[in-house]
């Protein structure tokens, strides 16, 4: 693609047309996949709780998520009446855009990614860490007091959890000596042995608890805390606003499933490096990787009840930060010595 | 060459608008937003010179951890700041002082003036060249080997700062109930709960 469109349109101005080509693509992908996705993360949540899901639009409820989208998107945003307007409609736009933006470093196979940059990692723990701007202004801006409150709280706990995030993903770098997602994939090359899960269990465990809580995911859900909060920080959305609250709550979850795939499950690797696996294109590895770790998250929504707000900020600082610092350490002194 | 032309003239611009925009802005809330955009542009000059480590770590510590305390303080503030803003204009001497000196400072960075004159060899013919090795190893290179010193003395400066924050704010109530959570977890059903056959019509 890229080319092809260099060769029609010049190198500089080609490379910008591919490269908007290359994000639409990514970007519309990701958005059916997700539309999918929620309708099986319902299910999943559903079959637990021995309900049948969405199951009236289209085969099996397979078309729920447009017929909500169409819903969402056909009805009047509501802007409260105390609310700061460009702020209150600025905060979906701005963890809608930031969701998306992440996956611009993501290789969904070996060199597919939008930007294949050196620090691609800590660009994607960049991105992750704006992303309680929205929550924090979507909650200021609606001039209320459970959506602020919902917002404090939600902003208190992503920065708690970053933390922990951070430094596993610290771990990651050391064993495969490279900030590039890219290399630290190809540095898993060649079966499920070299995976870091391996290696890295305990601090793998860690990232997924962590994961849950970046994304505000049940039994972290927190800022939402329906009973208490009514829905947190996007009590006063409605419509097109909130959808794009809602969607880019969901990129998050996806992106830190490949994340986890990238980081500790080897990428597009296949499972084992001999036939019956290698005929399986590195695309559908990675997305049924992704696609696993997303059913372990919809799991852990169905059967785990809501953590107590003090227990979460003990597990991030007390437990989890402590933890992951010794680890670090103690990973970095091995490898110096051996 | 066109368009980081274009990415250049549009990151400096809006980091100079943005910048004006944080002070002149009414609402403190809306300042803090402008700073942040402010500091995005910042980081996207940087990337335009190549110093992507250097960006991301701009938009990690200073957007991501520093402006969203900012944020905090400022929503959580209940000051009229219109009424704070009024009496503004009698410290605009000293502010265009500060100003001059920092332009001044600037002119001299940009101009001849060097802290250690074979700097600007380096800088123009960087050894190893930036094509064979990347920012972070390059940073890391440098960092913990000349100065492995100062890098670590900063750190323990930050960790006093800590820990002296902490104790400063740290208070203890005899009246706050808390939980210890070893007891807590250490307990067991027989401890905590009787079960009783009630048998009907009796009661207990």
């Amino acid at each position: 693609m890229y080319d092809y469109f260099q060769s029609v349109l010049g190198l500089e101005w080609g490379y910008l047309v591919a490269v908007v080509t290359h994000i639409l693509m990514i970007t519309v992908g990701i958005l059916i996949g997700l539309a999918f996705l929620l309708l099986m993360d319902r299910k999943v949540w559903a079959a637990v709780q021995l309900r049948k899901g969405p199951n009236v639009v289209g085969p099996f409820g397979l078309l729920q998520s447009f017929a909500d989208f169409f819903k969402f998107a056909t009805k009047e945003p509501v802007i409260p009446a105390g609310a700061d307007k460009t702020v209150f409609l600025l905060a979906p736009l701005i963890s809608f855009v930031l969701a998306f933006a992440a996956w611009a470093v993501i290789p969904v196979y070996e060199g597919w990614a939008v930007a294949n940059i050196n620090v691609g990692a800590l660009y994607l723990f960049a991105i992750s860490s704006l992303g309680v701007y929205g929550i924090i202004m979507g909650g200021w801006a609606s001039n209320s007091k459970y959506p602020f409150l919902g917002s404090l709280r939600s902003a208190a706990q992503m920065v708690s959890y970053e933390v922990s995030l951070g430094f596993v993903i610290v771990t990651v770098f050391l064993l495969a000596d490279s900030l590039n997602l890219s290399e630290i994939v190809m540095a898993q090359s060649g079966g499920v042995h070299h995976w870091y899960f391996l290696k890295l269990f305990p601090v793998f465990v860690v990232f997924f608890i962590s994961a849950l809580a970046e994304t505000n995911r049940p039994p972290f859900d927190l800022p939402e805390a329906e009973s208490e909060l009514v829905a947190g920080y996007q009590v006063e959305y409605g419509s097109t606003p909130y959808l794009l609250f809602m969607i880019a709550e969901y990129a998050n979850i996806v992106l830190m499933c490949a994340l986890m795939t990238l980081f500790f499950f080897g990428g597009w690797h296949p499972l084992f490096d001999i036939a019956p696996f290698t005929w399986l294109h590195g695309v559908f590895w990675f997305l049924g990787k992704v696609v696993f770790f997303f059913f372990m998250f919809a799991m852990a929504k169905a059967m785990v009840p809501r953590y107590r707000y003090d227990q979460l900020m003990r597990i991030g600082w007390k437990i989890f930060l402590p933890f992951t610092l010794f680890w670090i350490f103690g990973q970095a002194v091995f490898m110096a010595v051996f | 060459m066109v368009l980081s032309a274009l990415a250049f003239y549009l990151f400096a611009s809006l980091a100079v608008a943005s910048a004006f925009a944080v002070i002149a802005a009414r609402n403190p809330v809306h300042s803090v937003l402008f700073l942040i955009l402010t500091f995005f542009n910042a980081a996207g000059l940087f990337v335009l010179l190549g110093a992507e480590f250097l960006a991301l770590i701009l938009v990690v510590v200073y957007v991501g951890a520093v402006a969203v305390l900012f944020l905090f303080v400022v929503m959580m503030l209940d000051v009229d700041f219109a009424e704070l803003k009024r009496g503004a204009l009698q410290y605009l001497p000293m502010g265009a002082l500060i100003g001059l000196v920092v332009l001044g400072e600037l002119v001299l960075v940009l101009g001849t003036m060097a802290a250690v004159p074979q700097s600007a060899t380096v800088r123009t013919v960087p050894v190893p060249a930036v094509d064979e090795i990347s920012n972070v190893e390059a940073l890391g290179l440098i960092l913990y080997t000349d100065y492995i010193y100062l890098f670590q003395a900063a750190g323990l400066i930050l960790l006093v700062a800590m820990i002296g924050a902490i104790v400063l704010t740290l208070r203890h109530h005899d009246h706050v109930k808390r939980q210890n959570i070893a007891e807590q977890s250490s307990r067991q059903p027989e401890d905590a709960m009787d079960v009783v056959k009630v048998k009907p019509g009796q009661g207990i």
